[in-house]
């Protein structure tokens, strides 16, 4: 936290040069003493869901008179450890912290001497403790360039940001480059959208240029925060833990191109996400770095956060400007782009969270150096959401290019068991899902489209030998259909269909003819659709027809699911030798379909068993299994 | 669930200026207010805002987040992200369905719950996630969902 408070630096007023900027950016860095300790508490929903609120008030409570800070951050990323505390300067870690380790967490602060060893990270494999957070693997093998502030700062303090960095590129783009020059800025470094297409960011800025000197009209620019894949939740971490980086990366853009007026489309899921970036707009106008002549530049932009309202289909470009003019959110033909007549006709350049929040950064330190990381036709970072069937389940930044086997291996720590992966999801329900075969491939756009997937909005679903190929296709399938807006036959009627041949699939019904009706149909709604997520919608069923043929034909042909998850096709059985007659499955079972006495093996009646697999998550001694 | 019913309808339609694009943000607030959205509070919208009521009416269907009937007192939302999904989701939703006798989107006839799925909270690594009123549920099982909904029903 910086020693001026928030309320100080808002008593500077509107700042009205960069000098001015400058200066109070000087006196921030002066009040604040980089040695003096901080004990950073994630508030991260993953944290915030295990307790982190009352482990923030316990070391609030436990600090007393002492000379240090407790300060609340964004998302650290590594969520399946939660509660995290990190204590820096020196760096320790802590995890899974409870209230009632802050008394020991202080005073080995306050004493200086060994960290609570209960509460370090310790390697899995080899049980050796790593207390710096710089030396466990899931930060190690990061590179931190959009979620670099992420856990060091308080998004709700304007302050705390400009230390960081926060609007130095701002400054430096209204008073030393003219708007070309940020364009030319963004294209040199070969920034491609976040959100999935992949399309380059500089190129589409320099077309909206084009289309404003044609139409004579200023544009919109617009963040689309309505980041809707599931297992996916990067944007929602950066709104959350930076909110400046992305109000800083839209001011720019609307330097660029000339724009008055910006809108911020997020997702109603992420109230946290909107409360911070109403706090940072706020924050900014009060010093002049939003509103009316910015930073004494004569550049006048303001911004609206329109909240989302629950449809998938509104993170298409022309669904979300839709939904932004009040309407409900169905897409339109794009026979004209969207940088020409966008919003309200006028040409309007869309961008991913992520994308924005790279901006800043590129001005700051120049197209050339961020195209100098990842590889030629990727450059830079991508963070990436890892979930699923992984140890380290979180938030992670690499290179674009570094292979899908070191993200979910070397930073993800692999499959819990330690069995190899079975496949990894990316793109969400518009990727597909790349088998083991394939755990060397690059991470970057080009190399995943070859592979059959996409690097969409950067979801990344690790998939063990216990999760079914044909009910994950089934899954993105209903997932699409429910979300299609229904305004075109393909995305409409056709998912439905293939979704229905794949329902007989999980209940053993089908042919190999009907594998190829998926194939034809999948064709006729990729080239029918008229937008990207019917287009796209084909794609889970085909990477998992192309890599995991077999498994479909064990369930039409065997009428077996080999996964053991299609319900028409196992059964559950106790192992004697296994089970104590605890009665606990007994119990639970909503079908009193499980008989026994205590202390001797229990039986389950398949007649009466619905295969709702409570048993086997209820038993502790593994003695349910399913086949 | 963070209702205030004593809030006036009128005070909210004077929040937003009377301009179609202000729709669905008053449609957000009234939907927050009072749970649910009634007729009368749609056509004051369609008054106030000039949109045609049958365009408000699509609008207020193609949204997820908008119930144009009463909603129960305690809200459940289970995750069926892909994480969740792959980590028993679906055995979960099933489970309150059972439990609570409803099919998920429905209310209870009591009007005391609501079951609700999200397409994804962002919360993966609390997977199975389910949000009960604002509380999140990490690693949620039938014992836990047992637990949860004997207590939500006894407060």
């Amino acid at each position: 936290m910086a020693q001026i408070t928030n309320r100080e630096i808002q008593q500077a007023g509107r700042l009205d040069s960069a000098e001015a900027f400058m200066a109070l950016r000087e006196r921030i860095l002066a009040a604040s003493d980089p040695n003096r300790t901080e004990i950073i508490v994630c508030h991260g929903t993953g944290c915030l869901a295990n307790g982190s609120v009352k482990v923030a008030e316990a070391l609030q409570a436990a600090v007393k008179a002492a000379d240090l800070d407790i300060k609340v951050t964004g998302c650290h990323g590594f969520c399946s450890r939660g509660p995290l505390v990190v204590v820096r300067p020196s760096g320790l870690f802590y995890q899974r912290v409870k209230p009632a380790d802050a008394e020991d967490i202080l005073q080995s602060v306050l004493e200086g001497g060994q960290p609570v060893e209960r509460l370090l990270y310790h390697d899995p494999n080899t049980d050796q403790a790593l207390p710096q957070e710089k030396d466990i693997p899931f930060y190690s093998h990061q590179m931190r360039i959009v979620l670099r502030n992420i856990g060091k700062i308080d998004p709700t303090d304007i302050g705390d940001t400009i230390a960081h960095g926060g609007y130095l590129a701002l400054a430096k783009a209204l008073y030393q480059m003219s708007p070309e020059q940020v364009v030319a800025e963004v294209e040199r470094s070969g920034l491609r959208g976040r959100g999935g297409a992949g399309f380059p960011t500089g190129r589409k800025w320099k077309s909206a240029l084009a289309a404003i000197k044609k139409k004579g009209y200023p544009a919109y620019v617009v963040v689309n925060g309505d980041e809707g894949d599931p297992g996916a939740f990067m944007d929602r971490t950066i709104m959350e833990g930076d909110p400046h980086a992305v109000l800083e990366g839209l001011i720019l853009g609307a330097y660029a191109l000339g724009a008055h007026q910006g809108f911020m489309y997020v997702r109603a899921e992420y109230p946290v996400a909107i409360k911070h970036l109403n706090i940072a707009m706020e924050q900014a106008r009060a010093l002049g770095l939003l509103g009316q002549n910015i930073l004494g530049s004569g550049f006048d932009f303001d911004v609206q956060i329109n909240r989302g309202a629950g449809a998938f289909v509104c993170g298409e470009s022309t669904a979300l400007f839709t939904s932004i003019e009040g309407r409900a959110g169905e897409p339109k033909p794009k026979y004209v782009r969207s940088v020409e007549e966008g919003l309200w006709g006028r040409p309007t350049v869309l961008n991913n969270v992520e994308t924005w929040a790279n901006v800043p950064q590129i001005i700051e330190k120049g197209g050339e150096w961020y195209a100098g990381l990842g590889v030629p036709h990727s450059t830079g970072t991508k963070v990436f959401s890892l979930v699923g069937k992984v140890n380290n389940v979180g938030l992670v930044e690499v290179p674009m290019g570094t292979p899908l086997a070191s993200i979910v291996e070397d930073l993800g720590g692999g499959v819990p068991g330690g069995a190899p992966f079975k496949a990894v999801q990316t793109g969400g329900p518009s990727g597909g899902c790349l088998p083991y075969d394939m755990r060397e491939v690059p991470v970057d756009f080009d190399s995943l489209t070859r592979a059959g997937s996409m690097m969409g909005s950067g979801g990344m679903i690790v998939m063990d030998k216990r999760d079914c190929v044909v009910d994950v296709a089934r899954y993105f399938l209903r997932f699409l259909e429910e979300e299609s807006c229904g305004k075109c036959i393909p995305c409409r009627l056709g998912l439905t269909r293939m979704r229905e041949i794949l329902d007989g699939f999980s209940q053993g019904i089908g042919s190999e003819k009907d594998i190829d009706d998926l194939v034809s149909l999948a064709a006729a709604i990729q080239d029918g659709a008229l937008c990207a997520l019917g287009g796209s919608a084909p794609n889970p069923v085909l990477t998992t027809l192309q890599y995991f043929k077999d498994e479909y034909l064990a369930h039409i042909k065997d009428k077996r699911c080999p996964a053991g998850v299609c319900k028409d096709l196992i059964s559950y059985s106790i192992d004697p030798d296994k089970c104590t007659g605890c009665m606990t499955c007994a119990r639970q079972c909503p079908q009193k379909a499980i008989a026994g006495e205590k202390k001797k093996p229990h039986v389950i009646n398949q007649e009466l068993c619905i295969r709702c697999g409570i048993c086997m998550e209820s038993c502790k001694f593994g003695a349910v299994n399913v086949a | 669930m963070s209702t205030s019913p004593l809030i006036d309808i009128d005070e909210i339609i004077e929040r937003y200026p009377g301009k179609p694009e202000f729709l669905i943000f008053l449609l957000q607030d009234i939907q927050a207010a009072y749970n649910y959205i009634s007729r009368e509070a749609l056509e004051l919208v369609c008054d106030h805002t000039g949109v045609p009521f049958s365009t408000a009416y699509a609008t207020a269907t193609f949204y997820q987040s908008f119930s144009l009937k009463p909603k129960g007192e305690h809200n459940l939302r289970v995750c069926l992200g892909t994480a969740c999904h792959l980590k028993g989701a679906p055995r979960i939703v099933e489970d309150l369905e059972r439990r609570l006798g409803i099919k998920a989107g429905e209310t209870t006839d009591d009007l005391q719950f609501t079951l609700e799925t999200v397409n994804c909270l962002g919360a993966c690594a609390l997977a199975p996630v389910m949000v009960a009123d604002e509380e999140y549920v990490p690693g949620a099982t039938s014992k836990k969902v047992e637990k949860l909904v004997k207590d939500l029903a006894a407060s």
